[in-house]
């Protein structure tokens, strides 16, 4: 059986498996399709937030960014990952405490104004839609590679199937879809991994081979840092950017996972208080084996690939261009490598000098699901990543859009703007908007501001400067009053945008930008790292108004020492 | 929110207790991530681990291991103080 037939197999398969799951769990109520009727265990409830939270980013494209940026971009290891700690610490507890269904429905409680919750509407809607840009790139690679079409073709494709499972299921779909594509992801994700490392170090846990010798004797790191150096690349394993951009790039990663409304929508459908706590622990029991497999993975996958092109060594003959490996030939035809002959060898040369390197174009999204075939294995595994990698993608995905979708029909229609709306017609609504974010970002997809993982690291700048300081501060302080939120959520967003616009152009249209991250505006700050900065922007402002304005009222004094224990919590309450 | 006026002494006792250990687990979280894996890697060179340092281990995955025992450790606490405080879910 050909390699093209396995993959549809192993696709087709699981798609099945997760639209019969969704069908079979569609959501019949409102309360239903939001929240999943909070009757999801904290394990189950764990995977389902593993898969909502590991994306394209963390699949498909995470490794592949490690692979060639080394030390530095251990950022992204730390940031998806620490957040969970202020999650489960700062948010998770207090938020499921107070019963409602949104994280907008939150802001306008606590906050007592429509305003804020408008606001919060908006900045939510703009980090969600950024990261289901960064989905779509993921998704637009995975088709494209596994169905031998153009990026574009693949991403249009991609789009009309994330639109036709979204609309279709709920959150009860979602939630039990979501743990099924938690364990085909997992598995996709492993299996190549341990093959590959048993392959290089005959250690079959990843995680271990990292920090193994290799088959030759020498320290598997070490050996790449002598490659990578040798071919004139920076040195794997030491710093070479500035450590204060790797700082905040890594809090503003942190500082953002707490803060994506997709992520802490989960906490609501938890049963109790406690298990909030439980879930943010589970959830990050069900990453981190990904996320601890993931560094082996790039490191692996640098060195298998220098190999392949230079497979007598760095002194021997290099890989003929007509000789290449059938992956490379595929992954020419999606435009996304690309080979020149520079120098009419017919050999190819790999090296960080531009003017010799005939390896022109190299996206790093395609890095992990071309691994298996760099590292020859079996195709099966081949057609099992590429199923995997588009579990990641659609499970991200329908998950934003169910956020963007709720906090369009219940918090913008149904709260402010026409509150009589009829159950059915808030539902369409769900629909409809859930459809134009498709749209949008698949538009804006075709051109992406960054790789998969980089787009994702905007929008987590974007919820770091906006909703994660409006939730702690409102928790945390009695203090912080509406003027103060809503000063403190335009400005955190606002300059965070802008600022990101200024890099990678205005609204993400090619060429608009004034400046670029080889050389931003402010000293070491790339546009990636500026959530952090939008934060504490957000705060400092917040702080400022609320102390120059009116105290809050007593109601929502006593609102905020009833969010603090968990004593009470009950049922959702729908309003 | 049935309860909302019913907050005594101990209900601001139970928040204090809850603030601190927010406060000491956030210490080490940071200490973990942002100091051994960023900041103070240059004081952790000298340990040498698989071909690297210990900085660069904790970078890529001690941060991450970390973090996992804090929430466990946080949400056992929490529980043991819900009862303690008498505020635990019926």
């Amino acid at each position: 059986m050909d390699q093209f037939t396995l993959n549809l197999i192993f696709v087709g398969v699981t798609f099945a498996l997760y639209i019969g799951i969704a069908l079979w769990a569609r959501a019949g109520s409102t309360s239903e399709f939001y929240a999943a009727g909070r009757g999801v265990h904290p394990i189950l409830n764990g995977m389902a937030t593993g898969a909502d939270w590991m994306s394209a980013a963390s699949f498909l494209s995470m490794a592949g960014i490690i692979a060639f940026g080394g030390y530095e971009t251990s950022a992204y290891l730390m940031g998806w990952t620490g957040g969970y700690v202020l999650l489960a610490m700062l948010l998770a507890p207090y938020l499921r405490k107070f019963g409602k269904f949104t994280v907008p429905e939150f802001i306008g409680d606590r906050f007592y104004s429509q305003t804020a919750r408008t606001v919060a509407v908006i900045c939510l809607i703009v980090a969600s839609v950024t990261y289901v840009i960064g989905q779509m790139k993921g998704v637009g690679v995975a088709f494209s590679g596994f169905l031998n079409m153009s990026y574009s073709g693949g991403l249009w494709l991609g789009a009309a199937i994330v639109a036709m499972y979204a609309v279709l299921g709920g959150m009860k779909g979602i939630t039990y879809t979501q743990v099924a594509q938690y364990v085909v992801l997992i598995t996709a994700y492993t299996i190549p991994a341990i093959f590959i490392s048993l392959q290089l170090t005959g250690n079959p846990i990843p995680a271990l081979g990292l920090f193994s010798d290799t088959n030759s004797g020498a320290p598997l790191l070490e050996q790449l840092n002598q490659v990578v150096q040798d071919l004139g690349f920076k040195s794997y394993t030491a710093q070479s950017g500035s450590t204060f951009n790797m700082f905040l790039f890594t809090l503003s990663l942190m500082i953002g996972t707490a803060g994506l409304p997709h992520v802490i929508v989960r906490f609501f459908t938890v049963p109790r208080v406690s298990d909030a706590r439980w879930s943010a622990g589970w959830a990050l029991v069900f990453i981190a084996l990904l996320y601890l497999t993931a560094p082996a993975v790039g490191a692996m996958a640098r060195l298998n690939f220098i190999n392949t092109i230079y497979p007598n060594g760095l002194q021997g003959e290099s890989l003929k261009i007509d000789e290449q490996p059938g992956w490379m030939l595929n992954w020419e035809r999606t435009g996304l490598l690309a080979i020149e002959d520079k120098n009419n060898d017919g050999h190819i040369t790999y090296s960080a000098n531009g003017e010799a390197n005939e390896v022109v174009k190299l996206d790093r999204d395609i890095m992990v699901l071309a691994n298996p075939e760099i590292a020859n294995l079996p195709s099966w595994v081949i057609a099992l990543v590429v199923a995997g990698g588009l579990a990641a993608a659609l499970s991200t995905a329908a998950g934003l859009l169910m956020a963007i979708s709720s906090a369009v029909s219940h918090d913008l229609i149904k709260g402010i703007i026409n509150p009589g709306i009829s159950e059915k017609n808030e539902l369409l609504a769900a629909r409809i908007s859930m459809l134009v974010s498709i749209l949008i970002a698949t538009w804006l997809g075709l051109n992406p501001p960054g790789f998969a993982a980089q787009t994702v690291a905007l929008a987590f700048g974007l919820a770091a400067a906006s909703i994660f300081p409006a939730l702690m501060m409102g928790i945390f302080s009695k203090r912080i009053n509406n003027k103060g939120a809503v000063a403190g959520m335009l400005s955190g967003l606002i300059v965070t945008l802008v600022y990101i616009f200024l890099h990678k152009g205005w609204f993400f249209v090619p060429g608009t930008n004034s400046f670029d991250d080889a050389d931003p505006l402010l000293g070491p700050i790339k546009s990636t790292s500026f959530g952090a900065v939008g934060a504490l922007v957000n705060f400092v402002v917040a702080y400022v108004v609320s102390n120059a304005t009116e105290d809050t009222p007593e109601e929502i004094k006593a609102l905020v020492e009833s969010v603090r224990v968990p004593r009470g919590a009950g049922g959702a309450v729908d309003h | 929110m049935a309860d909302q006026n019913t907050t005594s002494e101990s209900d601001k006792a139970y928040w204090a207790a809850n603030v601190r250990t927010i406060a000491v687990i956030l210490v080490i979280w940071a200490v973990c991530s942002f100091g051994f894996g960023i900041l103070l890697r240059p004081m952790l060179e000298g340990i040498k681990i698989g071909g690297t340092d210990l900085g660069f281990w904790f970078a890529q995955q001690g941060s991450i291991i970390t973090f996992l025992i804090l929430i466990f450790v946080y949400a056992w606490r929490m529980n043991n103080l819900d009862r303690q405080y008498g505020v635990e879910e019926e």
